[in-house]
């Protein structure tokens, strides 16, 4: 092979390179090691790790422990699936290409609009780019987001901001948690961005802050952290929301330490061509067979450069396909009832912190499956809860000082009666 | 289609080759695909407790069984081409062979079910294993520090010029221009734009690299930054890459590389070491992650020094009782980036993929790909148009030139590729290379593999001078003929509805 590819050593392959930037001794990394011993390796590091597999988990804020149908990773991982790429070739892609277009329908549904994409990385930057939406639609430059924001979501806008010079503003929230609409949005501000539920677990009302947003001119986004409120809560669609987006790690998506996740992104469809990232649409092919293909690239960086929507290429396709199976599985009714079942272990855990002394509910508007719980001390109870068998919640001091020592809690299907009893005991200190 | 069973009982377009309707087409009332547990707590009266932000109406899903969610995706996996089914040679995209052991690893419920809000105590595990890759891409790479973040290769270069745009922010110097090759991907410009940079293209030589005059007449102090990928995406390692980094620091700008090509220079050479100041890399290339039907990725981030205070936070850190934690006091920290930790299912799997190649495997990786592609090349001279031909790194471009007497393009070569069985390589980039078709076969293939592959594309320049009919039909053996991307464009239909079923 080297003698046909004109060369006389291995060495001699890399002669372009000139000589001083060759390396000439071993990178400093591990020797090699075989299949067995890199997964000994690994097992030995992932053993390290309190998990939602081993303990009850209480731990939400964004990255949610649900139940993992077992078709779900049994069909994403084939390998038709798992070692293909984006599809720009479509006649040999359309497994990829329909199963894309059929969770872009899905999530219309889900979020009563008109236009989805191919996912984006994540909630956080999902949101970003909804922002970075807005500013080009109403060519304006300023964000007003609400303080209920997830405070990471809330940091990634504000990195995403700085780098184009644009104005973000924090709505603080009212005493009951929720979002009040803003009297005062002046006519520089490209958008308002809510979370449903905010990032405390309040159901917030969206209708008013679409009003107030589309009254001086601007946008309404609706993001989201935990997507299964999308088949329990009114569609933000219809409530006025312009573009609603977010992270659907809750469809059957692994937490994995936060990633790799689902950014998601739907708007009305006068918006569509300034939407960032991938879209599949459907054609036919020159039999007249429906098929489908990726569209309106002339969005998109490889076509535009620089004047095109985002920078996006690979997003999260494989995350994507295990939304759509997890949705397909559970279907309509499905999901539905596992929503309410969501919300009635919520309701069942704050009802025993209503009755245990020591323990109370700082917020009074109304939530889905997450909530916050006031406790004498934060560190002490998680630590209970450890010993407990659980993952006993988030530590809202650094997020949520106004609350003094609080807990976010969040309950889930996987959280069983006895688990939420035997956590508000250990919360509390009961023995 | 002779023979086979027509309108809505077709169930196969001949032997195994299934057709399938869209799911929402075979959904039927009250179907489920997955049981929920029992409400072991009291019931709740949802209207009660929402009021008016209840949804009324059930969310617009299918409803079908287990067994035929199972069988509708099962079908649709199977119009797939796939790394695992065959070359994929798609250049720039490294779509190399991705290890069995990395999936199993990344299944492991001490990494598939950690919370990223867990106290860093308590997830010990995978911050050690964080910040071992780290150390190890710094290595790799021969840069000084490195963040997780980013979570593709468009979001690394999108820290990348943050991190610069802040550097020059702190030194009272804005800058507004960053320049860039003519052969960079899309991302490149479109990753400066996104920082509220101009973007300038300078032009490479007739040679396809970029030459010191060419930047010396663009570079000047307000130029913040060159972008360059080295090897660029013509597979050309950019020989001058010492100087043009000399260049640029003479003007006080800095020097961001695209790591797509890395696969290239593993053990070989290091970017850091030719003068490079901060790249990216993309683990889904580079160090085997799957690359998922468009994702997930990584693109993790490596900077010198200079860069460091601005690198994403929070930052995991080895405290001296050798117990990891996230530290997130970088007061010049251009923020956030990934509402978690990145994409760690991905970081893991390139963590086991370092661990099981070392030093000389990765090496190794680098002489195979090279070796590889330059053994196509030589294969094919002759028979195709190659614009630039010298020695290649990872992989090579020929272009469509020699066919056009037939009126054969390049996506007629693409297209009937695929008849032959094989992904087509990237088409109609780089942009400098008209009708361009960019091939990187990577270390994955053997001798045996390439040779079939060499003799397919000189079966198809033979095709195209005696039956160019043949090549503008195709693909010919697939499930769909050539699909109309301009009527997809024209009148976007992006989502099923009922009405299109009856009409």
């Amino acid at each position: 092979m080297l003698r046909r590819a004109g060369c006389s050593s291995l060495d001699e392959l890399f002669q372009c390179i000139p000589p001083p930037l060759r390396r000439a001794g071993a990178l400093n990394l591990p020797e090699a090691g075989s299949e067995q011993e890199v997964l000994a390796r690994l097992e030995a590091l992932a053993a390290r790790n309190e998990n939602a597999a081993a303990m009850d988990c209480f731990l939400g804020a964004g990255c949610y422990a649900h139940f993992l149908p077992s078709a779900v990773d049994a069909l994403v991982s084939r390998a038709e699936f798992t070692t293909s790429y984006t599809p720009y070739q479509a006649e040999i892609s359309q497994g990829t290409l329909q199963a894309v277009f059929e969770w872009q329908t899905m999530l219309c549904g889900l979020t009563g609009l008109e236009v989805a994409n191919a996912s984006l990385y994540d909630g956080a930057s999902a949101t970003a780019e909804a922002a970075l939406m807005a500013l080009r639609i109403t060519r304006r430059r300023k964000v007003v987001a609400s303080a209920g924001l997830h405070p990471h979501t809330l940091q990634v806008l504000r990195t995403y901001l700085r780098a184009l010079g644009a104005e973000l503003r924090v709505l603080p929230a009212a005493a009951d948690g929720r979002t009040a609409a803003p009297a005062d949005l002046c006519d520089d501000t490209a958008c308002l961005v809510v979370q449903q539920p905010g990032f405390l677990g309040v159901v917030e009302e969206i209708a008013p802050l679409a009003q107030a947003a589309h009254a001086a001119g601007a946008l309404c986004i609706a993001t989201h952290s935990e997507a299964l409120a999308l088949a329990l809560l009114r569609a933000p669609g219809a409530l006025g929301a312009d573009i609603a987006c977010g992270e659907a790690q809750s469809f059957g998506v692994p937490m994995s330490f936060g990633g790799p996740h689902l950014g998601f992104l739907a708007a009305r469809r006068e918006f569509l061509r300034q939407m960032p990232g991938r879209l599949v649409g459907q054609t036919e092919d020159s039999t007249g067979k429906r098929g489908f293909v990726l569209t309106l690239a002339t969005r998109e960086q490889h076509i535009r450069r620089e004047r095109a929507t985002s920078n996006v290429c690979t997003n999260q396709g494989l995350c994507l396909l295990m939304a759509t199976i997890y949705l397909s599985l559970l279907g309509r009714r499905g999901l539905a009832e596992l929503a309410r079942l969501n919300l009635a272990k919520a309701e069942f855990a704050k009802s025993l912190v209503r009755r245990t002394p020591g323990l109370s509910l700082p917020l009074s508007a109304p939530t889905f499956n997450e909530f916050a719980v006031g406790v004498p001390d934060a560190a002490a109870a998680l630590a209970r809860a450890r010993d407990a068998g659980c993952i006993g919640g988030l530590d809202l001091a650094p997020f949520a000082p106004q609350l003094g020592p609080a807990l976010l809690i969040c309950t889930t299907e996987l959280c069983s009666r006895a688990a939420i009893e035997r956590l508000v005991a250990a919360l509390a200190g009961v023995q | 289609m002779s023979g086979a069973p027509q309108g809505g009982a077709a169930n196969a377009a001949g032997g195994l080759a299934y057709e399938e309707p869209l799911i929402f087409e075979q959904s039927r009332p009250g179907r489920r695909g997955a049981e929920l547990p029992r409400c072991d707590v009291p019931e709740v009266d949802a209207a009660a407790l929402l009021g008016e932000n209840l949804r009324e109406d059930l969310p617009a899903l299918p409803e079908l069984s287990e067994v035929e969610v199972v069988r509708h995706f099962t079908r649709l996996s199977t119009w797939n081409a796939a790394v695992d089914l065959g070359l994929y040679p798609l250049g720039s995209c490294t779509m190399k062979y991705n290890p069995k052991l990395n999936e199993r690893v990344a299944r492991l419920p001490g990494f598939a079910w950690a919370h990223p809000l867990s106290p860093a105590a308590e997830v010990q595990g995978l911050l050690e294993l964080c910040f071992e890759l780290e150390g190890f891409l710094a290595e790799i790479s021969g840069m000084d520090c490195v963040t997780l973040q980013p979570a593709a290769g468009a979001q690394g270069e999108l820290a990348g010029l943050m991190m610069i745009r802040a550097h020059f922010e702190q030194r009272g110097e804005p800058r507004s221009k960053v320049l860039v090759p003519d052969t960079a991907h899309g991302t490149n410009p479109a990753s400066a734009a996104l920082n509220g940079y101009q973007v300038q293209t300078v032009a490479s030589g007739a040679d396809g690299v970029l030459h010191p005059g060419a930047l010396k007449a663009a570079m000047d102090e307000t130029v913040a930054a060159l972008m360059i990928t080295n090897p660029n995406t013509l597979g050309l390692f950019e020989d001058h890459i010492a100087e043009l980094c000399e260049i640029v620091h003479a003007q006080g700008g800095l020097v961001y590389g695209d790591g797509a090509n890395l696969n290239a220079l593993l053990g070989v050479a290091r970017p850091g070491d030719m003068g490079l100041d901060v790249m990216h890399m993309n683990l889904h290339k580079t160090f085997s992650t799957p690359h998922g039907g468009g994702g997930p990725g990584a693109g993790p981030v490596a900077v010198k020094r200079v860069l460091a205070p601005y690198l994403p936070t929070p930052r995991v850190q080895r405290g001296p009782d050798g117990r990891f934690a996230w530290r997130d006091d970088a007061p010049h920290s251009i923020g956030r980036l990934h509402g978690g930790h990145g994409n760690v299912g991905m970081l893991l799997r390139a963590y086991a993929y370092i661990l099981s190649l070392g030093a000389a495997g990765l090496r190794r990786c680098a002489e195979a790909a090279v070796l590889n592609a330059n053994y196509l090349l030589a294969r094919l001279r002759g028979a195709w148009h190659l614009p630039y031909d010298r020695p290649v790194m990872h992989e090579c471009v020929l272009s469509d030139r020699a066919l056009q007497a037939s009126g054969v393009s390049t996506l007629d070569v693409a297209k009937r590729l695929i008849d032959h069985g094989y992904h087509p390589p990237t088409i109609y980039f780089p942009l400098t290379v008209p009708g361009a078709l960019m091939i990187e076969p990577t270390e994955s293939e053997s001798l045996e593999g390439l040779d079939r592959f060499a003799d397919t594309l000189l079966q198809i320049a033979e095709e195209a001078r005696r039956d160019p009919a043949l090549l503008h039909g195709a693909p010919h053996r697939t499930r769909h003929r050539r699909l109309d991307e301009t009527r997809a464009a024209r009148k976007p239909v992006l989502r099923w509805t009922p009405q299109e079923e009856s009409a």
